[in-house]
């Protein structure tokens, strides 16, 4: 909360990037250790080592996860939206590739046969005299109602998909609070009492150590459950950000002043990465976002290792804050 | 379509009065001709789109591979040796927002309504000249300190480097506390004066065509060129005070401690968004009508046939226009909206199509039974509806709420506007130039130059265009001066296509440096009986006042 506190203020000094370019220093300063022993297998001490105020318990996270390529990422050449993770993601893109792209072919490639028939039918040469009709009532209806009835194929699954996104997630959905920075991302568990952490961008070295694309790797994920609902709650602190995730079709703006919440579902374990997608500034190209969904257990874990109470609601999380002020140990990399 | 009873030569003494010139100075910087006016817009577009193409060029190239190629260098170059990449990242915003206000305000605007429009629409309806000739004249020379406001912003601060990089768009809270600097101010400044002459135009166009068309020009006679100019002239009018009022208020919460659009005080960021697309999605109507009317009157001419469903295609452009003010906030498919509103312009927005679909098929239907012959403006008008009905499609996968929230701000989005101007608007402008130039000049252009033109440029925009669609389906954002390895592919295709692009723009301008020194001389009309409406009644170039006596147009066998 402090640094949204302190971007605030700078925002109303008219000081933002000056500032926010600190900011981000220091927090890539205190991600750096962290990311320097990456190889070595989950070490307990590491993040122990790291967290400023020792947590009582020292669960280690679990290991980071290794991307699958062409999952989660787009990949060279590729001319087709990603492959999708979620519910709603596979029937957009069920209605994409199997509705929408057809159709519009279809209409593309009969206009430029249309065309090229009638250039070669009715050339000068081959059609001296034109004719003079310029109407006919029937024809002018049929191309007006056949584009109604197509477009209303359309819009049926159109707007089924578009209730389907919007359905309000379950009482038990896991809530999570992300707020867009100039230019890096803040992850929340309120409800784990995991209190904010900071989501950075790797170098490239580090992303290549990593095995991870450039620009897309980050050092702190956003860890989520498999399988369970989850409430999005997101916000900027500064400028319209968007937290855009294409394997999962989701994309929605992170305004100031509002909190836009949207429920997902994630089906597969992986790393899904994603990109800002709002212009918010210099380095809007370099605040990407990266998704590590685990197995609920695996997630407990990392939930654990991170001081948060998996299970926990409010009376419980408030009381882990209150003892362990500091556990901002980001997820190890 | 129409024929003339008067005599247009009826006296000497009148032919000579028509053709008296002022001075240079007093004609060209005084201008109240609506046809010097008209040239004066012409060449400040191409100026305009030099600049505006130049800076694509810029961009194309950083963008071939991955990685930071050259902005740092040429952040160098424009702010001293010690230009940081921070600086380099912000003149990557800059060259953003630059080429898109350029194109959008500086180069299709004036065009395709200051100048086609000032050129042929008091000729189209027989009038002598446009209703407020001096209004005619501020309205141009209003575009020249605009412009020049908009280039003199990248040259002071603008936050983290000189220039305004808000993005063509303008986004509050970036472009308010975001940016600090007297550049986004010039900026701002540079769209209010650029809208006030479009207003004053609007407000032109549409005294002109309602009240000085020739006896017997009626509505309903009137070419679908004038047509696209009236609706169009009524979408500025209502859309430009909006935008007027948006950015202004940006301009007070800026300097004057107003929080409008600070949502942390009470005022809200979207407020501008929805203002802002109000004025935005006529905008793009603003920008593609006109071309309908282009097209069309090159459609009837090369196909020796009247437009086919006359009617429909007129009040399909006024349809167009009614509808285009009820669907902006598709722009804004992932700021948050309720799902009943998202719902709603989902639908509105696909109602579009069917007006558009009516226009291209009342297109091909003119051609169908014509004696079609492929001169360079009907080659022009081909690529533009072919191209504009693959730009119109992606528009309706767009359209769809739940789809868009994969490609909302991503380069399928570019792709898609990129159609339907770069290669709808931008090809009715190149045929609109060809049809016209015989009649503007009094000279005819290079057949060979003008087909080879458009066959390298028709290439060349799709080869740059096309693969964007592949990029952004696949995810790439927009406005990125860098991308991940897996983009590379596209991007450098997309390059190439820009290089292959530019070749035809030079091929054009080669063309016209021929034509205008060696160019045959054109007679009256050189379409032949296609051409139908009133400037091939007059000689190439027309007289510098025409129509002392007013045409009268009979009613003769029309649709």
């Amino acid at each position: 909360m402090n640094i949204v506190k302190s971007l605030l203020a700078a925002g109303l000094l008219a000081l933002v990037p000056a500032v926010a370019i600190t900011q981000q220093a220091i927090a890539q300063d205190a991600a750096a250790p962290v990311a320097a022993p990456a190889e070595s297998a989950a070490v307990p001490a590491d993040s122990a080592a790291n967290a400023a105020a020792p947590a009582a318990e020292t669960v280690a996270a679990p290991e980071r996860m290794k991307p699958t390529p062409g999952i989660g990422m787009p990949q060279p050449g590729e001319y087709k939206i990603q492959e999708q993770f979620s519910p709603t993601g596979r029937q957009a893109l069920w209605m994409h590739n199997n509705l929408l792209l057809p159709v519009i072919t279809v209409i593309s490639l009969f206009v430029l046969g249309l065309m090229l028939f009638i250039m070669v039918r009715f050339r000068r040469a081959a059609n001296p005299n034109p004719s003079k009709t310029s109407h006919n009532t029937l024809i002018e209806i049929i191309w007006t109602v056949v584009p109604v009835l197509i477009l209303v194929v359309i819009a049926v699954p159109s707007i089924s998909l578009i209730a389907e996104q919007y359905k309000p997630a379950p009482k038990d959905a896991l809530t999570v609070k992300i707020t867009g920075y100039q230019w890096y991302w803040g992850y929340e568990f309120p409800d784990q009492g995991i209190p904010e952490y900071v989501s950075n961008i790797l170098p490239p070295e580090k992303a290549l150590e990593n095995g991870e694309p450039n620009l897309l790797a980050v050092d702190n994920r956003l860890v989520l459950p498999v399988g369970r609902p989850i409430k999005l709650i997101i916000t900027g602190a500064d400028v319209i950000h968007s937290f855009a995730v294409p394997a999962l079709w989701f994309k929605l703006d992170a305004v100031p002043g509002r909190l836009n919440e949207r429920a997902i579902m994630i089906e597969k374990p992986g790393v899904y990465y994603g990109q800002c997608s709002e212009l918010c500034g210099i380095k809007h190209g370099f605040m990407p976002i990266a998704i590590e969904a685990r197995p609920e257990a695996e997630w407990e874990q990392w939930v654990r290792s991170q001081g948060g109470d998996p299970k926990g609601k409010a009376g419980a999380a408030a009381a882990t804050t209150a003892a362990a002020p500091a556990p901002a140990a980001p997820a190890k990399i | 379509m129409t024929t003339i009873a008067a005599d247009a030569h009826g006296h000497a003494h009148d032919h000579h009065d028509a053709d008296h010139k002022p001075a240079f100075f007093a004609r060209w910087f005084m201008s109240t001709n609506h046809k010097d006016i008209g040239t004066l817009y012409l060449i400040f577009a191409i100026i305009a789109g030099i600049i505006g193409g130049g800076i694509s060029g810029l961009m194309r190239a950083e963008l071939a591979q991955p990685g930071i190629q050259y902005l740092q260098t040429w952040a160098q170059m424009m702010e001293g040796p010690d230009a940081d990449i921070t600086k380099a990242y912000h003149l990557w915003n800059v060259l953003i927002t630059a080429h898109g206000l350029i194109m959008v305000f500086f180069m299709v605007m004036p065009a395709i309504i200051g100048g086609f429009g000032n050129w042929f629409v008091p000729i189209m309806i027989g009038a002598p000249d446009m209703a407020f000739p001096r209004m005619n004249n501020i309205s141009f020379w209003l575009l020249i300190p605009a412009f020049l406001l908009l280039l003199g912003s990248t040259f002071v601060p603008g936050g983290a480097g000189n220039g305004a990089g808000t993005g063509w768009t303008v986004y509050a809270p970036l472009s308010t506390s975001g940016s600090p600097g007297p550049a986004v101010d010039m900026a701002i400044l540079s769209l209010h004066l650029a809208g006030a002459s479009s207003i004053l135009g609007a407000i032109n166009f549409i005294t002109t065509i309602f009240n000085m068309r020739a006896p017997g020009m009626t509505l309903h006679k009137m070419p679908l060129f004038v047509w696209s100019v009236l609706v169009t002239a009524f979408l500025l009018l209502l859309a430009l005070p909006v935008l007027a009022a948006a950015i202004t208020m940006l301009l007070t919460d800026r300097n004057f401690g107003t929080v409008f659009y600070d949502g942390l005080k009470g005022g809200d960021p979207e407020l501008y968004q929805h203002l802002f697309w109000f004025f935005g999605h006529p905008e793009v109507y603003i920008m593609i009508l006109p071309g309908f009317g282009i097209v069309s009157q090159i459609v009837s001419t090369f196909s020796r046939k009247p437009v086919f469903g006359y009617l429909g295609m007129a009040y399909a452009m006024v349809a167009i226009g009614v509808v285009g003010f009820v669907v902006w906030a598709h722009h804004m498919y992932t700021t948050g909206m309720s799902v009943n509103v998202k719902m709603y312009f989902t639908a509105a927005t696909m109602v579009i199509a069917v007006p558009t679909g009516v226009k291209i098929f009342s297109w091909i239907a003119t051609m169908w039974g014509g004696s079609l012959s492929f001169k360079t403006p009907m080659v022009w008008a081909l690529g533009f509806i072919f191209m504009f009905t693959v730009g119109g499609v992606t528009g309706v996968v767009l359209a769809n709420g739940g789809v868009d929230d994969v490609m909302h701000d991503t380069y399928y989005v570019v792709a898609h506007f990129h159609y339907v101007l770069s290669l709808g608007a931008v090809f009715s402008l190149f045929a609109g130039f060809y049809y016209w130039f015989p009649k503007m000049t009094g000279r005819m252009y290079s057949e060979v130059l003008g087909q080879l033109h458009f066959w390298i440029f028709f290439i060349g925009v799709n080869v740059l265009f096309f693969p964007m669609h592949f990029l952004g389906l696949s995810g790439m954002p927009r406005r990125y001066p860098d991308y991940p390895e897996a983009f590379a592919y596209w991007n450098k295709i997309a390059s190439h296509g820009y290089e292959i692009m530019s070749v035809g723009v030079l091929i054009w301008f080669v063309n016209i440096i021929w034509s205008l020194t060696a160019g045959r001389k054109a007679e009256g009309n050189p379409w032949g009986d296609g051409a139908t409406t009133l400037e091939w009644t007059l000689s190439s170039p027309p007289p510098y006042h025409q129509f002392e006596t007013l045409p009268v147009i009979e009613d003769s066998a029309h649709h």
